[in-house]
């Protein structure tokens, strides 16, 4: 029973491996949220317009991939900051805050530093070679069909690690949330999802994402604000109240137990910095503007938007410490400290209700579903890219397939991963399935990320190479990850791990580097030769955005 | 085609400056943020108690909290420091190139 709720929250967007021992609580069904559902349907009425409208403006493949190419900077960077937080943010991170202090910081540090150099190093270049999927990019100057099949394979095992997370995490935080049966909600997010996705491509998603980062934004503010003004809007004051009462006393501040050895706390930094820059549903976003120069204004925005809001985060996690934590009527039987009503992770829910009553309740609670709504979405619209885009069109079809036929595979394959991940969504209700998003990050950072960072910088990547780094870092990813205590133990039933860190990324991503580099040192094929050749041309187009993919006029 | 245009953008000297000195920039801005950024990391798992000391005698506000705070600011003025340059000055050099390449074609 103890299992599910603050491992699927955590899930939902986060390394979760980390915090799933001590942070696991099953959810409990509560009565039906009147002033929730309501919100709730407003946004998807609205939404449904949206994709309504989308619809018609979707019938290439470029409106249905990128929307066109024609979303502005601005506008992405919201889609980005959507795609990327996750009701796990919102509910996940305040818990931590609240229950381990300065760790939730940390943790949030390790999600936003990876931002400035996506930024740095991959913006542009991303912009500039790629077309639909980051796998234009890898399949470049290789062998299309070898490299187009390996990276859609690691597409597809990312995008179905995260989904099962975020679907197992929507249906415990609705039943929580709504009072709804966990199947129904199941039925919801998957059927939503679909309707979204085949009927309005990218353009619906991202308008999706945009109005869920909206209402992230504001409604996080807003509590956060109420919730200051108890303290006279003095951090000291929030600091010296929080620190008197919580049980931790002054350690509150300290770092705590989340990264107590250092090969952890390393191996997390690299996994969650590098994760990011590998995930297919982000990675994709910087496909939808117009330019280079867009692309790098949407991180601009995206990573202001994240930074400040994890800072929110932070402040209502530590409001909460006295709001919630020492009102009896937010725990079971009014016994403060006890079992918060709901589970650890109602800590943000309890704290909008305590500063704005249960219309403030049912706002937040609303924009955890559409939350969970917009980072689906994102993940299915990828995955079907990578079935209809790059095996279907590029490797069975050979570039031959029309546009008609390659959009109807593309909305075939969102309604079967809609299917897939219902079931799965199902299947998965009472596992503990913390080490999912920890996988999804690790094979996103070991399988997808090297070999994209190498195509575009070195010369010497071969078709080889980049099979043998990207199988190579996708296998090893999960091997470690299954052989780790997440798994073997906690999942398994093994005594003892064969693996002794929950981290991968620290050693799956030196396999996958170490890999791609012997492999295309060693190739000596005809083949390695062309791929070497092509190198100067993808170089200039990097460099200078020409002959990129250019926007259509929306 | 585009093999020739883009061999002539690479034979262009403009070229090889704009690739130059957007590489040294975007480099030395993620180094910057490498290091400050696992420089923390190594903090948290060595040195976990520094982090938790008060940054003056009596104030409620602790050196971690200061420079995570800081580095929040910190990373997102500096993204915003590279966007400001690529699309100005990056850009301009980078259109000309393209027109140069154009008109060697004429």
């Amino acid at each position: 029973m103890m299992r599910n709720l603050l491992t699927s929250l955590a899930l939902l967007g986060f390394s979760a491996a980390t915090f799933a021992a001590d942070a696991v609580a099953q959810t409990e069904k509560q009565a039906t949220n009147w002033h929730a559902i309501i919100m709730f349907c407003i946004f998807v009425a609205l939404t449904m317009g949206i994709t309504y409208w989308a619809a018609s403006r979707t019938k290439s493949t470029s409106d249905f991939y990128t929307a066109g190419g024609g979303i502005t900077g601005f506008q992405n960077g919201l889609a980005i900051a959507g795609d990327y937080m996750s009701a796990a943010t919102l509910l996940g991170l305040t818990a931590m805050v609240y229950t381990q202090g300065y760790d939730g910081y940390i943790y949030m540090l390790c999600f936003f530093a990876g931002w400035p150099i996506i930024l740095f190093l991959m913006a542009e270049r991303l912009r500039n070679l790629g077309k639909f999927t980051f796998s234009d990019i890898t399949a470049y100057r290789l062998d299309q069909g070898k490299v187009r099949t390996m990276a859609a394979i690691s597409s597809l095992t990312v995008v179905c690690f995260y989904l099962i997370a975020q679907m197992v995490g929507a249906g415990q935080l609705i039943k929580l949330l709504f009072g709804l049966e966990y199947n129904v909600a199941i039925f919801a997010v998957g059927i939503l999802m679909m309707v979204y996705v085949t009927f309005g491509g990218m353009v619906a998603t991202t308008w999706v994402q945009i109005i869920k980062a909206v209402m992230l934004l504001s409604g996080g503010t807003l509590v956060m604000v109420l919730a200051m003004s108890q303290f006279g809007f003095s951090f000291t004051t929030l600091l010296e109240k929080a620190t008197s009462v919580h049980k931790l006393g002054d350690k509150l501040m300290y770092p705590g137990s989340l990264l107590k050895d250092p090969v952890t706390a390393i191996s997390l930094g690299l996994g969650l910095m590098f994760g990011t820059a590998g995930l297919p549903h982000i990675l994709m976003r910087f496909f939808t503007v117009t330019d280079a120069k867009e692309a790098r204004k949407s991180v601009l925005y995206a990573s202001g938007f994240v930074a400040y809001f994890f800072n929110v985060i932070f402040l209502m996690g530590l409001a909460g410490i006295l709001i919630v934590g020492q009102n009896p009527e937010f725990f079971e039987g009014g016994t403060i400290g006890g079992k918060l009503i709901g589970g650890g992770n109602m800590v943000a829910m309890h704290l909008a209700k305590a500063v704005g009553g249960n219309m403030l309740l049912g706002f937040l609670a609303a924009v955890a579903f559409a939350t969970i709504l917009a980072v689906v979405s994102g993940l299915a619209l990828a995955g079907a890219s990578a079935i209809s885009h790059d095996i279907y069109a590029r490797v069975i079809m050979k570039g031959q397939a029309s546009e008609a036929t390659e959009i109807r595979v593309s909305k075939i394959a969102t309604i079967c991963l809609g299917a897939v991940a219902i079931v799965l969504g199902i299947l998965f209700e009472k596992q503990n399935i913390a080490f999912m998003v920890g996988l999804a990050f690790g094979v996103a950072a070991a399988a997808n990320f090297p070999v994209l960072i190498l195509s575009m910088y070195w010369r010497g990547l071969t078709t080889r190479g980049a099979l043998l780094g990207g199988y190579g870092g996708l296998i090893s990813a999960v091997l470690f990850v299954l052989f780790s205590k997440s798994v073997w133990v906690d999942v398994l039933g093994n005594a003892a791990p064969l693996f002794p860190y929950t981290q991968p990324a620290l050693f799956a991503m030196p396999v996958a580097f170490l890999l791609a580099f012997i492999g295309s040192k060693t190739d000596s094929t005809a083949r390695g030769k062309t791929d070497l050749e092509g190198f100067d041309d993808q170089w200039v187009r990097a460099q200078t955005g020409f002959g990129a993919a250019s926007a259509a006029n929306h | 085609m585009s093999t020739e245009m883009y061999q002539r953008m690479k034979a262009n000297p403009k070229f090889q400056d704009l690739v130059a000195r957007r590489s040294r920039f975007a480099w030395t801005l993620a180094f910057i943020v490498l290091a400050m950024f696992y420089g923390f990391v190594l903090v948290v798992a060595f040195n976990p108690t520094s982090l938790g000391q008060p940054i003056a005698e009596g104030s409620r506000w602790t050196v971690g909290v200061t420079a995570e705070l800081l580095m929040f600011i910190f990373f997102w003025v500096l993204t915003a420091v590279y966007v400001k340059r690529a699309n100005t000055e990056f850009d301009a050099l980078n259109q000309e190139i393209i027109k140069e390449a154009w008109k060697d074609k004429k």
